[in-house]
């Protein structure tokens, strides 16, 4: 049965405005728990079948970071401290009682920020494709230096799935739909920027021995950016997590195999 | 009062032939390869020599910036630059345009040898404050896009506290603390040198320098007809802002080429500009502007067309003609560039003009050639286009009448010791 969903904005007790996506089991009583989302450097689509699935079984709370939502208080966050503070602080808002997290990309370096941070606050874990660690010996493609027409590639097993992150009825190839972009663009990335410019490596390794929660990690097959090394690494730095592959998928597995990836998550958190 | 000053950007003038086809971008991952230290030391010494010349010829002031990992500019501190130029000269203004604040932590560092320069050559600095490029800002020196005006900011009220304040000062900045901020030594120049602000076209640079009464300097390589536009924005800032309009607060950059007449102008340096435009300006466009570095209120003005794919060669074919009837470059016999010269200061209501006579691979005779026939045949008539403005001293510096002139010292300076007083 399809869940319901909604959208709802809040305002955490430092007083930032959030906007926060929302998707539930069409029976409340059958909800299994709740699952804070936090989305990659892309943004939600304004299509998420991976939430549409996990909504049938969880409670689903996915923020919008500050630059991602129309609110323009992409100012409101400056570095890692500000971002981990503001997962918890809608947490709060929301009221939220030890939620799973559910970390994508650079979402999924907050969420790990956040899991070490406060460690008992928080159920299971699962870090999508997780930026924050950083290999000498495999640098990670510099998002901030490739054009718009060339990032689709970088991210995306297959690039066609990138018009997903289009919202409906932009189009790209007019001036309009461009500058509609580049502002999007410069807005998102801008704030991004804050966490994993020129190096997406904040030293969370520090500070990963406090990560006890019940964690998994997952990687797209075909990912450009974390690559089966940065897996390794992980397991390292988190001997518990486990750590499970998706064939067909690169960076933004929710586009490239949102099926596969809902199973992922649902297969652990509801374990 | 117009104040011409010679720059120069200290290009390579070694990128090959196939430089276009064979590599992606002239700044930022340069092929490190293509720089030769041994050859290197002639070119430093020949570029240094021809801003020395200038003085020699009446520029009102020497030219010098910062750019980082660029093959058109082989100059990351222009303060070395300008530190032998302050020994070598006494006349013309240190123009150091500038010194990208944000980058340097503390930025006390920029207030202190901008205090030095300003010392040693007497009171000649004109001191720049660029937010600097994308590609050097963000990508070379790794400043966070979104928080580099923020750091600017930040960096601009540290350093002109450093220089007014008497007594030592607590700075606690988001991005330096620093408990005694104790700027030693100050300018010689009260409150501060002339200060421009190098702009690209940001918005929010005009207001920044009407707060400061800032000199706006913008530079860019597309010259006078396409800066029109640009620069009637500015002034028309000015005027919402209910500011004088005294030409000083605007300078502007531009490239002329001078010869006996306009078919010599072709023939002498036709190659150079092209190897400039071609070569030196064949910049990656990933990183020509890092998401979060410009405002969003600056994108919305539009300059969307350089990453469209399509447009991704718009600089390929570029021709002499191109570049003259563009107004890229002023060039011709001296008439020619008179004429243009003068309408080109009435129009963008200019004070101060940023020359770029030397370009791309210009040799040193055809530099000096056409320096000379400009400050010779073109500067003189244009001196005085501002007479209502001739006492109106905020924008350009005052040198100390008694300064010590260190190049007419130099036996004084290499001669052999004699006991001092006291010796035995």
């Amino acid at each position: 049965m399809a869940p319901t969903t909604g959208e709802t904005q809040i305002t955490t007790a430092r007083g930032i405005e959030v906007v926060v996506r929302q998707w539930a089991p069409a029976s409340p009583a059958a909800a299994e728990g709740d699952i804070l989302w936090f989305h990659s450097m892309a943004g939600l689509a304004h299509t998420e079948e991976t939430l549409d699935a996990l909504g049938q079984r969880f409670r689903v709370h996915a923020p919008l970071w500050p630059g991602y939502s129309e609110l323009e208080n992409e100012g409101s966050v400056e570095d890692m401290l500000d971002f981990a503070l503001l997962g918890w602080d809608i947490a709060d808002t929301l009221g939220l009682d030890h939620p799973h997290v559910v970390g994508h990309s650079m979402g999924a370096m907050v969420a790990a920020e956040m899991a070490c941070l406060a460690r008992r606050d928080l159920s299971r874990l699962v870090l999508v494709a997780p930026y924050g660690l950083w290999l000498d010996s495999h640098p990670i493609p510099d998002i901030f230096a490739v054009l718009p027409f060339q990032l689709a590639e970088l991210l995306l097993a297959d690039p066609a799935n990138a018009a997903k992150l289009l919202t409906p009825g932009q189009d790209m190839g007019t001036d309009e739909g461009l500058a509609q972009f580049m502002v999007q663009n410069a807005r998102r990335l801008g704030t991004a920027g804050k966490v994993l410019f020129p190096i997406p490596n904040r030293r969370l390794s520090k500070r990963l021995y406090r990560l006890s929660a019940p964690t998994r990690l997952v990687l797209g097959e075909a990912d450009a950016l974390i690559t089966a090394p940065y897996g390794e690494a992980w397991q390292a730095a988190v001997p518990h997590a486990d750590l499970v592959t998706l064939a067909g998928a690169g960076h933004l597995s929710n586009l490239d195999q949102p099926a596969a990836l809902a199973e992922a998550v649902a297969a652990f958190l509801g374990a | 009062m117009v104040n011409f000053v010679f720059f120069n950007l200290m290009p390579w003038p070694y990128l090959p032939d196939d430089f276009r086809e064979k590599h992606r971008s002239v700044w930022v991952d340069i092929d490190s390869k293509l720089f030769d230290p041994v050859k290197a030391n002639t070119v430093y010494h020949t570029y240094m020599d021809q801003l020395e010349f200038a003085e020699e010829l009446g520029f009102d002031g020497i030219g010098v910036n910062e750019h980082h990992q660029n093959g058109y500019g082989i100059m990351p501190s222009p303060n070395i630059i300008a530190a032998g130029l302050a020994r070598r000269t006494s006349k013309a203004a240190l123009c150091v345009i500038g010194n990208s604040i944000a980058l340097y932590n503390p930025a006390l560092r920029v207030a202190e040898e901008f205090a030095m320069l300003d010392v040693i050559s007497g009171g000649r600095l004109v001191a720049g404050f660029p937010v600097g490029t994308s590609m050097d800002t963000n990508y070379a020196y790794g400043q966070i896009p979104a928080l580099t005006r923020d750091k600017y900011a930040e960096a601009h009220e540290l350093i002109m506290r450093a220089w007014a304040e008497d007594e030592p000062f607590a700075f606690d900045g988001k991005y330096q603390q620093l408990r005694y901020v104790n700027c030693w030594p100050k300018p010689i120049q009260k409150p501060h040198p002339p200060i421009y602000v190098p702009g690209g076209g940001s918005i929010e640079t005009w207001d920044f320098c009407l707060d400061h009464d800032y000199n706006y300097s913008y530079l860019s390589f597309q010259g006078h007809k396409a800066g029109k536009l640009l620069m009637d924005g500015y002034w028309n800032r000015v005027a919402e802002r209910g500011k004088d309009e005294s030409p000083g607060r605007a300078s502007f950059a531009q490239i002329f080429c001078v010869a006996d007449n306009d078919a010599e102008a072709e023939k002498l340096y036709a190659e150079h500009l092209l190897y400039f435009f071609n070569r030196c300006l064949h910049v990656y466009p990933g990183f020509a502007d890092a998401p979060g570095y410009r405002t969003i209120k600056t994108i919305k003005a539009g300059i969307l067309s350089q990453v469209r794919k399509e447009n991704q060669s718009k600089f390929t074919n570029l021709t002499w003609k191109d570049l003259v009837e563009g107004g890229f470059v002023i060039a011709g016999g001296p008439d020619t560039v008179r004429e243009q010269t003068e309408d080109m200061i009435k129009n963008l209501r200019l004070g101060s003009i940023f020359t770029l006579l030397h370009m791309g691979n210009m040799p040193d005779d055809k530099t000096r050639y056409s320096t000379q026939l400009f400050a010779e045949k073109v500067m003189p008539q244009l001196k005085n286009l501002w007479p209502d403005y001739a006492s109106d001293t905020r924008w350009w510096p005052t040198p100390l009448e008694d300064r010590v002139v260190p190049e007419q010292g130099l036996d004084h300076a290499r001669r052999v010791a004699t006991k001092p007083e006291g010796a035995n």
